[in-house]
């Protein structure tokens, strides 16, 4: 598929990343080219191939239900860009 | 006495019969760094008084008797700066993580503590380990010991830098498409790959969660074998760990080779892009093998070709999805939006992301965001799960054959910095030879094979089958042994 | 039931929380009411680096909720990342299960709300494991300040359970979440309360009306924000004819409109629009690489089965073949719970007659619970002590209010006997001469009744039992009568 602006817009909007014109324009080219490139994939016939998700065939690794110590109050709110000493700070959630 | 040309297990003995302390060994590096970094930009961050407080602490307690099992007590080395550790910045070479201090440890540094290791700092990588030239960065600027214009490698470029500028006897780095082998390779040093989950990857910051591995660099087999000695093993806050046990690695390295079956990789040695040096080197590292009285064989590996495009699916995908996290939110950068915009939390994260990011970051969340969305799902990242599993069926079959995989690690040696960086596709071919085993979780190592004629390292690669680290250690020790290469610092440093 | 000209349409998908000790990933707590992020560890805060690893407990928890549900169990289950930005949202992702849920299609069968007899069944498409996410919390007030964050509630395991649109009512809806929290809690698969966010509903909601011969469907919405029982079946009662007065005006059918999402407002009794998390919601639903599928044995389902108990169906079928009570009176008892159940076996199984047991424990025990606060583990009688209380009503040793006073008494002093209690209230069976003698005492006292009563009326016998009881409240009032009767009959 040849790749759009329009495309390249929808996917900055999923993946919350802000582009200029130009930037879009040189992104939109670039990614265009590596669909390219990875669209050579066509060619292999996967018919019936089990997808691989993890690299080897293991499975089942569980843990007991046993509390862990975690962080501290302090540690856990050490590295937020701010905080009331309690919780987390963003802008506010709802907009009206 | 030149600490830089010494195994590190011998510094470790000297250090064991306090023909040396861990402090003298640090001060040492610590002064090469401080001395030799400038012109290298291996660090990113060098925390000299932590080191020294380690190295008095470790060599304390050797005096009382401790870490007497541990054969690299009391050595320093140089970790990636992607592994976390309690309270020092980890920064992913990012402007996103420049002020994060994690509060653990990574199960892999944890290790290497716990046996005596010494920490001399954080080296450099690409951004977010994304990237074969440590170009990316957004912190530092590497260059090649061997040639200040060209790239060290990468990600791990820092690591393998640091190592040839004889700024440290051992380095840890981390490798997800080549990013350990690669820059070794370019610096002329050794670089392990181990089997995707013999090293936790417990506080390893994530790029592609099913292909990273944690791996070491080094000068000497035997530091290498040492050294995945320490990390390896089942880690219970690593789900994808195997719990298996780990051999001793330093005692499989004097096997000879007779008999040994080697697999020569026709669809890479044969391959138009391949420089003729690094062909060369192949050829060179065959005879010595065959002196050595191993069998090789051609084998093929059909589904190569498509390696380099199911990887740049597959690792991007989940790139996209390891990189939500960084939202301004808990941790990282945090810039707010326009005033007046609609959603200021929206806003917040947008702008926090997009002036934290670098754009080749950006480009691989753009390019795994695309290929997991609604309507491209099947046809991209579905599909590059499937030749996934035919490439990992290649080495397969492969293995029913021969005992290890012989081809190149790049097409050629180390390229000229800002050389790719404007191609990101001609970037990513560079990883042709690489990304194969990250897609089959098999281990690789990068071995020196020389020089070329302009004096820049050359290297091959040999693979093995799951967990048969030992094979490949023992092989690169043979050749070792055998002189097929020799351990060397960059000359500039070496001197 | 009064005819409506639609029919109603409502699948459910009820949140679960899980009753484990640690979250689904990691080792932190899951008890409610901690002070904010004091219940986070790297894994749940999702810093960079740190890896889930899964709990066992949710697991078998899931499979046991999946066997008492009928549901197929996966023999292989896996995690997927449901990607989403969202600040209590802390990796930018939720783990869950797309694809490969660990329980797929079951059902679960209920009382009939308007006719207890009956069962109506409900399909499950499927329940999955996921994690929980954090809190939000908005000043109302200042609209322009900061949201503030806790992430003690991230993690936490949930288990989501789906229904197929099989539900006719809000009554049936309320019947339906009311027979899955008895199940769940008799299970001990989760304490469901709904105050602390243990038990969640969203109800999708859509009309089918008859037009020309053919059925017509509205759009679905989706209900959110249901914190009470009470709350699902009002909201529901309300959307539905909210959904037809739309339909009158608009004649917008499911094909025209896209599914909405609306949130319930409690005080107001209204449905609100709500606006959706991602204007196009695209998940991205992808394998989470970080854990690896699960496999889940025979040994496991096994185990599960066993540690499941008796179930709710099971146990009023029991009451009601076994011990003869009515569907009514079986549903009210295994309502109460496991524990007044077999508090009601064992009662039973002393001696006393179910029926009896059935009346008592309805009142007079689950009243004194309800007064005193206590829990059927708390309640002071064993089950020997009041089997021997209503054993001596069944014998006609007491009477029924005799029998209350002793209950009384009782549990206030529950080291007695029951002959303790009776001498420490004065109870003593009276004898034949004795009771004779008060009854032709009372027929000399009261001759008009005796007149009466040999003209046929027997009104007035009640207040001789009454006035038998001011002289001795032993009197048994069915031997009053009759012996007053007998004299009477007899002319004295």
């Amino acid at each position: 598929m040849k790749l759009t602006t329009d495309d390249v817009k929808k996917v900055a909007e999923l993946a919350k990343l802000e582009f200029t014109a130009q930037e879009l324009e040189r992104f939109t080219d670039q990614l265009g080219r590596i669909v390219e490139l990875v669209e050579q994939l066509g060619e292999v016939d996967t018919t019936g191939v089990e997808p691989m998700a993890h690299p080897l065939d293991v499975h089942t690794a569980l843990r007991d239900d046993q509390l862990r110590t975690g962080l501290t109050h302090q540690a856990a709110l050490a590295n937020s860009p701010k905080h009331d000493g309690e919780f987390f700070l963003v802008p506010p959630v709802l907009t009206r | 006495m030149k600490l830089e040309v010494l195994p590190a297990v011998t510094l470790a003995s000297m250090i064991a019969a306090r023909e040396l302390t861990s402090r003298e060994a640090t001060e040492y590096f610590l002064s090469r760094i401080r001395r030799l970094d400038t012109n290298v930009g291996a660090f990113i961050s060098v925390d000299e008084e932590a080191a020294l407080r380690r190295a008095d602490e470790v060599d304390a307690r050797l005096v009382a008797g401790e870490f007497s099992n541990s054969p690299l007590a009391g050595v320093p080395i140089a970790i990636k700066d992607i592994l976390c550790m309690t309270g020092s910045a980890t920064t992913c070479a990012s402007r996103m993580l420049e002020d994060f201090r994690p509060p653990y440890t990574a199960t892999a540094v944890q290790k290497l503590l716990d046996a005596g290791m010494v920490p001399l700092g954080k080296t450099n990588l690409d951004e977010f380990a994304m990237g074969g030239s440590t170009e990316s960065s957004a912190l530092r600027r590497t260059c090649n010991p061997w040639d200040p214009e060209r790239t060290p490698g990468g990600s791990s470029g820092g690591a393998a830098a640091a190592l040839s500028a004889g700024l440290t006897p051992l380095a840890i780095g981390t490798d997800t498409g080549g990013s350990v082998r690669q820059p070794a390779a370019f610096c002329g040093t050794l670089g392990l790959k181990p089997t995707y989950g013999r090293v936790s990857r417990y506080g390893l910051i994530a790029f592609a969660s099913s292909l990273d591995q944690v791996g070491p660099l080094a000068h000497h087999v035997q530091d290498l074998a040492a050294c995945l000695n320490l990390i390896a093993g089942h880690d219970r806050l690593d789900s994808t760990s195997l719990d298996v046990p780990v051999p001793d690695y330093a005692s499989e390295l004097a096997q000879p080779l007779a008999g040994l079956r080697v697999g020569l990789i026709r669809e890479q040695i044969d391959n138009d892009s391949i420089d003729a040096a690094i062909r060369d080197a192949t050829l060179r590292c065959q005879q010595t093998l065959s002196g050595l009285g191993a069998e090789l064989i051609d084998v093929h590996l059909p589904h190569t070709q498509y390696s380099v495009p199911t990887y740049y699916l597959i690792a991007p995908s989940e790139a996209s999805g390891n990189l939500e996290r960084y939202d301004g939110v808990h941790y990282g950068k945090r810039s707010y939006g326009d005033a007046g915009s609609p959603s200021p939390l929206e806003a917040m994260i947008a702008r926090s992301r997009s002036e934290g990011f670098g754009p080749e970051v950006k480009r691989r969340i753009m390019l795994g965001t695309f290929a997991l969305s609604a309507g491209y799902y099947d046809a991209y990242y579905k599909k590059a799960l499937q030749v996934r599993r035919l490439i990992a069926n290649d080495y397969q079959q492969a293995f029913t054959q021969v005992d290890v995989l012989l081809g190149p690690v790049t097409p050629t040696p180390a390229f000229k910095l800002g050389e790719k960086s404007g191609d990101p596709v001609q970037m990513y071919l560079e990883d042709l030879f690489t990304v194969g085993a990250n897609l089959a979780g098999i281990p690789g190592l990068s071995v020196p094979a020389g020089c070329n004629a302009q004096g820049l390292p050359l290297a091959v690669q040999f693979q093995a089958p799951a967990l048969a680290e030992a094979k490949l250690l023992n092989v690169a020790h043979q050749l070792q042994q055998a002189e097929f290469f020799k351990p060397a610092l960059a000359p500039s440093f070496a001197h | 039931m009064s005819e409506k000209p639609y029919k109603i349409v409502i699948g459910l998908e009820v949140h679960v929380q899980l009753a484990t000790t640690t979250k689904l990933f990691c080792g932190c707590s899951t008890e409610f009411g901690a002070p904010p992020n004091t219940q986070v560890c790297p894994v749940c805060l999702g810093l960079p680096g740190a890896l889930p690893v899964m709990n066992s407990r949710a697991v078998e928890l899931a499979i046991r909720t999946g066997l008492a549900l009928d549901c197929k169990i996966a023999d292989v289950t896996k995690w997927d990342r449901k990607n989403y930005f969202y600040p209590d949202l802390p990796k930018g992702y939720q783990i869950s299960q797309f694809d490969q849920p660990i329980c797929g299609e079951g059902h679960l069968d209920f009382p009939n709300p308007d006719s207890p007899s009956e069962k109506l069944r409900v399909r499950l498409i499927r329940a999955h494991l996921e994690e929980d996410a954090g809190k939000s919390m908005h000043d109302e007030a200042a609209a322009k300040a900061d949201s503030r964050i806790d992430l003690n509630r991230t993690g936490t395991p949930l288990l989501e359970i789906v229904s197929y649109p099989d539900i006719n009512s809000p009554a049936a809806a309320k019947a339906y979440l009311t027979e899955l929290r008895l199940l769940l809690t008799y299970m001990g698969v989760s304490d469901c309360n709904m105050q602390e966010g243990s038990l969640r509903a969203d109800a999708n909601v859509n009309l089918h009306l008859e037009q020309n011969g053919q059925t017509i469907a509205t759009p679905i919405v989706e209900v959110k924000n249901l914190n009470s029982f009470r709350a699902v079946e009002r909201a529901l009662v309300y959307e539905s004819q909210r959904q037809y007065d739309q339909w009158l005006k608009t004649q917008q059918t499911i094909n025209d409109a896209p599914k909405q999402t609306r949130g319930w407002d409690d005080a107001a009794g209204v449905t609100v629009p709500q606006r959706e998390k991602e204007d196009s919601a695209d998940y991205r639903y992808f394998p989470d690489p970080d854990l690896i599928p699960l496999h889940v044995t025979t040994d496991q389902l096994d185990q599960q089965r066993q540690q499941m108990g008796e179930l709710p169906a099971a146990l009023r079928e029991q009451l009601e073949n076994v011990h003869g009570l009515k569907p009514y009176d079986a549903d009210v008892i295994v309502s109460q719970g496991r524990g007044v159940v077999e508090f009601f076996q064992a009662v039973v199984a002393a001696g006393a007659s179910a029926k009896r047991v059935s009346s008592w424990i309805q009142q007079d025990v689950l009243r004194t619970l309800n007064e005193r606060g206590w829990t059927m583990a708390e309640f002071p009688l064993n089950p020997q002590q009041l089997s021997g209380l209503l054993q001596s009503i069944d014998a006609s040793q007491i009477d029924n209010s005799r029998g209350r006073d002793v209950f009384q008494y009782w549990i206030d002093h529950p080291t007695m006997d029951l002959d303790q209690v009776k001498s420490a209230l004065g109870i003593e069976s009276i004898d034949q001469s004795a009771m004779e003698a008060l009854c032709q005492e009372l027929l000399a006292e009261h001759p008009k009744i005796v007149a009466q009563v040999l003209e046929g009326n027997q009104k007035g016998l009640g207040s001789l039992i009454g006035a038998a009881k001011a002289k001795n409240p032993n009197a048994d009032h069915k031997l009053v009568r009759e012996l007053c009767l007998q004299l009477i009959q007899k002319g004295l």
